[in-house]
């Protein structure tokens, strides 16, 4: 009896281990996952990010026994992880992060020249590029809306896009989206390349002006007026930029400002990171559709930075000479800030040492920003 | 002399300052004032625009074989539709079936089933008899003859209202083709297309109309990328405009400052001359080089001595004891 009691219960305790419930989608995930956070540690690709999302694919991809009624899985309503969950799939963490990017950064060059933010426009056709072609590929037009923000090469857009459109494909659009911000610095420099001439590479732009306190002020105060009545469905993402922002420039809540870029940002970050990467399990993540999401990515990164770049070749072809901008900063109009700005800066002063773009780059990359949040507002007005 | 001149200054103190602290008192009300006016606006805006979005969804006057209540009884129904995207509380309306007397039944206070999720349904029993619960109204509707029936807010505002048709038969209802939509038909229940649905959706839908318009409309996606950028393009140019007019007006400010500054005339001052950051560093090193200036310190010293307890958590050794991380 006391035998019998005995291996019954050893029995039951093999079946709530995660060595009699694994299969090999779990030992897949969990090697991505370390292969996250080695890319993270080893190469500092986006380590912020890269090190929470690989140890939730890691934490996500434990097998255990989902009958036994444990609630402990990422999907179980009531577990911690579900409940931690919630700021990804009702979508609050993204509008967070966006408030912590708004105290980060700063607008002025883009308020001392703001015919920059078209370059941020144009460099949403990757978005709508990945668009037509995820739709040729045979996804539905809410789900190819989701996988095509990729484009916008901005992490809580695409999950906050994919949460309201495609919440069954958020793990891999964000998965995807975060993978290719943290390459930018391989894809981005050959299409740059590619795209433009060595006289172009040359160009030196103006210093920009020096932006006043009040300018400041003002920019947060019209944008979020302007482009949220433009696209109110972009509000929570638009909204909470501007007002990180304004917190930052406002001189009043220099307190407030510092919480949102740091503790705040820092705090929503891990657990979005944690969240998204335990979100993908094996069942969900490891589907011919996942890598379909990967290459549209892909196809949407490179669509992204060539219009970018070849907007501005085209937007030189009008401007005076002494107004030319260098075309090496058109890459900068996705959102991935500041890489983008980094590598347009990097590449300048490849082919002429004393040609810092940074600032000029700066422009277009936090154009990109509010380019992207618009495009997003737009995806969702039109199939939410 | 000096005893004068101070008695002198102190009045003059002592009236500014009561002056100023009755000007900063009177701000102080005028600021609570405009606060306290806002805050109510709003809670007026809010409880207005979610009462405001409550619908009649359908209504069956005659009862035979339709749904029956918690005791068992066929009795003629009203549906109300909460069209907001929040919770609703039902529990300050009334609901009507004599526009004379607004205030019939009121939905009683404290029960939970009154509160209506997000579009969502909530069906009334019209049997006269509102001792069985806060769902049965203390009126009932008459077949054969036309039942108009309205919903009121607490303070007595109509809401919404609607008269049944005298003609609609036996177990029919009068409903909005579609949840909250202007046009009403008459439902059967029986009907493939216009079924009777006390409690649920007035059009049931297995598909988002916009996704299939879209799939049907544009599905290669040229449309929706070129009504797209149009819009991220439209907005991100209106920014920069603004932009330009604002920067317009911050350098003309500016030239009319550095004018007042130098004592000349604005018009001497260069058209589009700005002061770049980089301009204004060199011209602050300049000075520097030349003046060999440096700011005005205080030549106080202050040394106090920090009283600090000895802990090992705070100690240095243990702390230069970590082996340090090889990079």
């Amino acid at each position: 009896m006391t035998e019998n009691f005995f291996s019954q219960n050893l029995t039951r305790f093999w079946e709530l281990t995660g060595f009699a419930n694994a299969e090999f989608g779990n030992f897949v995930m969990l090697a991505v996952g370390l292969f996250f956070i080695w890319l993270a540690i080893k190469k500092n690709f986006e380590p912020m990010l890269l090190v929470p999302i690989g140890f939730g694919i890691l934490i996500g991809n434990i097998p255990f026994n989902t009958g036994a009624g444990l609630e402990i899985g990422i999907y179980e309503e009531g577990s911690v992880l579900n409940i931690l969950y919630n700021g990804v799939s009702a979508g609050w963490y993204p509008p967070l992060i966006f408030l912590g990017i708004g105290a980060m950064t700063d607008f002025s060059a883009l308020i001392a020249n703001p015919k920059l933010m078209l370059i941020g426009a144009a460099a949403q056709f990757g978005i709508f590029g990945a668009y037509m072609v995820a739709l040729a590929i045979g996804f539905a037009p809410d789900q190819a809306g989701a996988i095509a923000i990729i484009g916008g090469a901005d992490g809580p857009t695409a999950i906050f896009l994919s949460s309201k459109l495609a919440p069954n494909l958020m793990g891999a659009i964000a998965v995807s989206a975060y993978s290719y911000m943290a390459l930018v610095p391989v894809i981005q420099p050959p299409i740059m390349r590619l795209f433009t001439t060595k006289k172009e590479r040359l160009i030196r732009m103006k210093p920009a002006r020096a932006v006043s306190q009040n300018e400041k002020i003002i920019f947060p105060i019209i944008g979020m007026l302007l482009t949220c009545f433009v696209v109110p469905s972009g509000l929570p993402l638009l909204g909470m930029l501007f007002f990180g922002n304004l917190l930052r420039e406002c001189g009043v809540t220099t307190r407030l400002a510092k919480t949102a870029s740091n503790a705040l940002t820092d705090i929503v970050t891990i657990l979005l990171g944690m969240t998204v990467g335990a979100s993908t399990q094996a069942s969900q993540f490891l589907t011919p559709q996942t890598i379909f999401i990967f290459f549209l990515g892909f196809m949407a990164f490179i669509i992204a930075s060539s219009s970018g770049v070849l907007f501005v070749k085209l937007f030189n072809l009008v401007l005076p000479k002494s107004k030319k901008i260098n075309p090496l900063i058109g890459n900068a109009g996705v959102s991935a800030v500041p890489m983008s700005a980094r590598i347009s800066n990097n590449l300048g002063l490849e082919y002429a040492p004393d040609n810092y773009l940074l600032m000029h780059a700066m422009g277009p990359n936090v154009a990109g920003v509010i380019g992207s949040a618009v495009a997003a507002g737009v995806l969702l007005g039109f199939l939410a | 002399m000096r005893n004068e001149s101070r008695v002198v200054d102190s009045v003059e103190c002592g009236e500014v300052r009561t002056f100023k602290t009755k000007n900063k008192t009177f701000k102080m009300k005028k600021n609570i004032f405009v606060v306290v006016a806002l805050l109510i606006a709003g809670v007026f805006s809010i409880n207005a625009r979610n009462l405001e979005a409550l619908r009649i969804n359908e209504v069956m006057v005659d009862n035979n074989s339709n749904i029956i209540d918690e005791y068992g009884q066929h009795t003629a129904w009203i549906e109300l539709f909460n069209g907001n995207f929040a919770p609703l509380n039902i529990n300050s309306i009334y609901i009507t079936n004599d526009s004379t007397n607004k205030t019939k039944y009121a939905v009683p206070v404290g029960s939970e089933i009154t509160t209506m999720g997000k579009r969502q349904h909530i069906v009334f029993y019209a049997d006269g008899n509102p001792t069985l619960g806060p769902l049965h109204t203390s009126f009932t509707l008459v077949p054969n003859q036309d039942n108009w029936i309205g919903i009121y807010d607490a303070g007595g505002k109509l809401l919404d209202a609607v008269v049944v048709p005298a003609s609609l038969g036996s177990d029919q209802s009068w409903a909005r083709t579609e949840d909250g939509a202007e046009e009403w038909i008459v439902c059967t229940p029986n009907d493939a297309e216009n079924y009777v649905t006390p409690g649920s959706a007035n059009l049931i839908k297995d598909t988002n109309p916009r996704i299939e318009s879209f799939a049907t409309n544009d599905p290669n996606g040229f449309t929706m990328t070129l009504m797209a950028m149009c819009i991220v393009f439209g907005a991100l140019l209106v920014l920069c405009l603004c932009f330009y007019v604002v920067s317009m007006i911050g350098k003309k400010t500016a030239r009319v400052r550095k004018a007042d500054a130098m004592g000349v005339h604005v018009t001497e001052v260069a058209r589009g001359d700005h002061d770049s950051g980089e301009e204004i560093a060199a011209i602050t090193m300049a000075l520097h080089e030349h003046f060999n200036q440096h700011d005005n310190e205080s030549f106080m010293l202050t040394v106090r001595k920090m009283k600090r307890a000895y802990s090992p958590w705070s100690s240095k050794i243990y702390g230069l004891r970590e082996v340090p991380r090889r990079r």
